[in-house]
């Protein structure tokens, strides 16, 4: 039974993109750069943007953390690729409900499969797992200077 | 071999054979719960343990029938609670081997403890170009109070190391105690690894040289028996909630001549003999380093600690909790994947673990789901995840009231974590 409900937040593809993720690479060309920290875990990412005419042309992430943060990096930067920032703001908020438990169901024209991470709202300390990525990424977009820390 | 010790080893043969662990279990009611649907394994005692009964019942009682201020009231609930908080003083003494009450001073904690003889002794006794000693295993309370302390004085932290045991490299240590070591500071057991220093010899090495030795005992008290005036040290702190007392007190021990020269830590009531605009003079030991009104129930709370942990007799916890190490050190030992971090020789409570390619966190939140407590993360020691090349360990740690049925059902969870991530 409890195996069932791990399932639920440790689903397939999450596994399996923890295991191989995709863009795990630096970009020589990136317009942005950021460094994202969780200190819970110890979880460290940098994570790499080339942005051309406000449009996100590559993105790529390198760093060590759990299956969640990095399963979470992974999907994001392949459903960042051809959007532009207000389009990567409403993804991240309805991510960040989801996986926050403000809304039951994910909005799967607008999440697509990161839906899959709706798991994590049954596991309040994890939350800082799957959205590490994204923090790290708006810093990027602001150009922060300073490493983003969950804490 | 002398009568005494004779009997010594006696009553301690008997009382490890009357160790109940059933009866210990009995007075601790957080541990009997359920989490997730699983009866709970608690195995994160070095973060924090469970209260017995006894102890609740004394923060209880205190505070229903005896709860005043201390020290200045002279009223009947005054007294009574000044006796029972200098009663839990004459007991940390005793539990420590300290000579005199007067080298007992009650804190928050390990944590305040350091900070306090960084800001005291530490502050009055490092200059420029001095330096103190460390070691690669130190939590980070024994790290950053004595980086502060050098930053402000233009002093020099110097950092013992460990080998792949996780096992202090005495012949290098031996060589950093120079000249300019003003202070050795030092985890007498290793909240992250397990290991116990072995604390005499350093003591030793640093009086031949006329440097006195603090150390941190967060993590022995709840183990093994502890004796400051055969140790010889100068600085020796404790923590109450890791030894089954409240958390927010604490106690530090230091060797009466040399608290005599401290100057005063903070400032306030309670730490003064008179005060005046022109002069105030300061308060006897060890109330001089006890500013404000402390954590009264607190200290009571931390007696009665100390008063389960003499009934059940530290000899027989720490050869109960010996024989429940090495039965949780085989069974770790042959699960598939799995790196035990810290496999020194003389070791007490921690089992850290790494799993091949499973993130302490998520193995943690498995855990958790299975009812099984652990912790997972740097545990405030992060130069020692970076000497084994890690940003995280898994950590159970046992305690007085842990079981072989314990490690099983940890053994079994680990089963369904390799499962999850098959």
């Amino acid at each position: 039974m409890a195996t069932n409900e791990l399932r639920e937040l440790y689903q397939e593809v999450i596994l399996d993109h923890s295991k191989s993720p995709k863009n795990f690479k630096e970009l020589d060309d990136a317009s942005h750069q950021s460094q994202g920290h969780n200190p819970l875990c110890g979880d460290r990412l940098t994570l790499y943007l080339s942005v051309v005419d406000g449009v996100i042309k590559d993105v790529g992430f390198k760093g060590a953390g759990c299956a969640i943060s990095t399963a979470s990096a992974s999907m994001m930067t392949e459903a960042l690729k051809g959007k532009t920032e207000a389009e990567v703001d409403v993804i991240f908020g309805a991510f960040h409900d989801l996986v926050t438990g403000k809304v039951a169901e994910a909005d799967a024209d607008i999440l697509g499969k990161l839906a899959v991470f709706g798991g994590v709202r049954d596991y309040p300390v994890r939350v800082k797992c799957a959205t590490l990525a994204w923090h790290t990424l708006r810093a990027a977009l602001a150009k922060a200077e300073e490493a983003v820390s969950t804490e | 071999m002398t009568v005494s010790s004779n009997a010594e080893i006696s009553t301690s043969s008997l009382s490890k054979r009357d160790f109940d662990v059933e009866r210990v279990r009995g007075d601790f009611p957080g541990l009997h719960q359920m989490v997730h649907e699983k009866p709970l394994v608690y195995l994160d005692s070095a973060a924090s343990a469970q209260k017995p009964q006894q102890v609740i019942d004394a923060l209880s009682h205190f505070y229903a029938h005896d709860y005043a201020n201390i020290h200045r009231g002279v009223h009947e609930l005054s007294q009574r609670a000044t006796k029972a908080y200098e009663n839990a003083r004459l007991k940390v003494q005793r539990f420590m081997g300290a000579r005199s009450e007067r080298e007992i001073i009650f804190l928050r904690g390990t944590t305040e403890g350091i900070n306090l003889v960084a800001q005291t002794y530490g502050r009055a006794n490092v200059s420029e170009g001095d330096e103190v000693l460390i070691t690669t295993m130190e939590h980070h309370s024994n790290i950053v109070p004595w980086q502060m302390l050098c930053e402000e004085k233009g002093a020099r932290l110097v950092v013992g190391p460990i080998d792949d045991r996780g096992e202090l490299d005495m012949d290098a240590f031996e060589e950093l105690i120079g000249p300019r070591t003003k202070l050795v500071a030092l985890g007498h057991v290793s909240n992250a690894l397990g290991t116990i220093n072995p604390v005499k010899e350093i003591i030793e090495l640093a009086h031949e040289r006329g440097i006195p030795v603090l150390l941190d005992g967060a993590q022995a008290a709840p183990h093994i028996s502890l004796d400051v005036v055969d140790l010889d040290c100068d600085f020796y702190t404790i923590s109450g909630h890791k030894m089954f007392g409240p958390s927010g007190i604490g106690a530090l021990y230091v060797r009466e001549s040399i608290l005599e020269k401290m100057p005063p830590y903070q400032g306030g009531g309670d730490m003064i003999s008179s005060v005046s605009f022109e002069k105030t003079t300061y308060n006897r030991l060890p109330f001089r380093f006890e500013a404000g009104t402390p954590n009264i129930a607190g200290a009571v709370g931390l007696g009665a600690a100390i008063d389960y942990l003499n009934e059940l007799g530290m000899e027989s916890i720490a050869a109960y909790e010996e024989e429940l190490l090495d039965y949780g050190t085989e069974a770790l030992r042959a699960v598939p994947g799995l790196r035990m971090i810290g496999e020194a020789s003389n070791k007490a409570s921690v089992l850290s673990f790494v799993l091949e390619g499973i993130h302490p966190h998520d193995i943690g939140t498995i855990l958790d789901q299975e009812g099984i407590a652990v912790r997972t993360g740097h545990h405030c020691a992060q130069p020692v995840m970076d000497r084994f090349g890690l940003a995280a360990t898994a950590r159970a740690s046992l305690a007085l009231y842990n079981t072989r049925g314990d490690i099983d059902r940890l053994i079994h969870a680990l089963e369904t974590v390799r499962k999850v991530f098959g």
